[in-house]
């Protein structure tokens, strides 16, 4: 596979590197010319000094291939969005993954069609409410192309649905229990799985439906 | 009419200020605060100081019920995104962008964007003035 790397940070060179590794053909794109003569020596001619928002500079890279990937991972969101949409749009490339620095941006990222993102700071408040269980939704996975998300809850000991099988719950149309994690293990959630209070349920539904699911399970 | 002009640098500024001559009600947003000396001792017209890229800086200046809205600031990409997002979750009817690059500036252009490129109106002028020139010089 060709990938087309924008972005020579610590984010973009690893994921040249991993590329790399794995046998795939890589170009990365570096506009400063100190970083891009430190990523020289260890990518040699697979890097390529140039602003990726320019069309030329793209082009250089080969885009016109098109590449199977880019991956649009500055450190600047407008200039991810533009590689993201350009490589898209003008290239017909056909994945294009986007990094997003700044979680407020995301929006502006699901309106202009970039879907397939990476937010590091998203990720690492998702992993903190995890470490942290609190009574609610806690957002583990967006799985964006497939308008699903993977949940987390925990059921205190007034919920309505501690003691009763899955199985007799309603719970809320495109929701479903993947697994129930009870004294630090984890098994399958089936119909006859029996709810206990302090369990930790894992759950996939779509977008907007966490109200509705920790209604459902957490209040009488 | 209403006009927000977001990067209210020299061509920002100066178009507000034509606006608010001509009678709109014109808003200037730019993230630095001496943009606003820019617009003129005693500016009538309302200013906003922060990002561009910020929903709620472009809910405070009035974009959701502007006539236009020009985009400006110094970066390109900054303002295909931004013009790109006036356009779709707030649905202004005129949105104009500049764009320096006029090689994103047409692949924009082509998309359905208002766009204008000041870089190829140079070229276009300079190369339209040496024809000019050196034709009267040859007759």
């Amino acid at each position: 596979m060709y990938a087309l790397v924008a972005g020579g940070g610590k984010v973009g060179a690893n994921v040249g590197r991993s590329l790399l590794r794995m046998g795939h053909e890589v170009t990365l794109i570096e506009q400063r010319p100190y970083r891009y003569e430190q990523l020289q020596e260890e990518f040699e001619h697979q890097v390529l000094l140039g602003d990726a928002t320019e069309l030329y500079v793209l082009e250089r890279a080969d885009i016109a291939r098109p590449p199977d990937l880019v991956a649009a991972v500055t450190g600047d969101d407008e200039d991810n969005l533009i590689i993201g949409q350009v490589a898209r749009e003008r290239y017909r490339v056909p994945k294009v993954v986007a990094r997003v620095n700044d979680p407020r941006n995301q929006e502006h990222f699901d309106l202009l069609g970039i879907s397939q993102t990476v937010c590091a700071v998203s990720n690492i408040l998702g992993l903190l409410e995890h470490e942290v269980p609190e009574p609610g939704v806690v957002r583990l996975l967006e799985l964006r192309q497939e308008n699903l998300e993977i949940v987390e809850l925990r059921l205190d000991r007034d919920s309505p649905a501690a003691g009763k099988r899955i199985g007799g719950l309603r719970l809320p149309e495109g929701s479903r229990l993947i697994s129930v994690m009870r004294n630090g293990r984890s098994e399958l959630a089936y119909d006859s799985t029996v709810l206990r209070p302090g369990d930790q349920v894992l759950a996939v539904l779509e977008p907007g439906k966490e109200d509705e699911l920790h209604r459902a399970l957490t209040r009488r | 009419m209403k006009l927000v002009v977001i990067g209210c640098g020299r061509v920002g500024a100066s178009l507000a200020r034509e606006f608010q001559a001509d009678g709109w009600e014109v808003t200037a947003v730019d993230e630095q605060q001496e943009a606003l000396d820019r617009l003129g001792a005693g500016w009538p017209g309302g200013f906003v100081l922060g990002h561009g890229m910020d929903s709620e800086i472009l809910r405070r200046a009035g974009v959701p019920d502007a006539d236009a809205v020009v985009v400006s600031t110094n970066g390109d990409n900054t303002n295909l995104v931004i013009g790109q997002v006036v356009k779709l979750r707030y649905d202004v009817d005129c949105v104009v962008v500049r764009i320096l690059d006029p090689a994103r500036a047409k692949f924009y252009e082509e998309r359905g964007m208002q766009v204008v490129c000041p870089t190829q109106t140079a070229i276009a002028m300079l190369a339209q003035t040496v024809r000019k020139t050196t034709a009267a010089l040859q007759s």
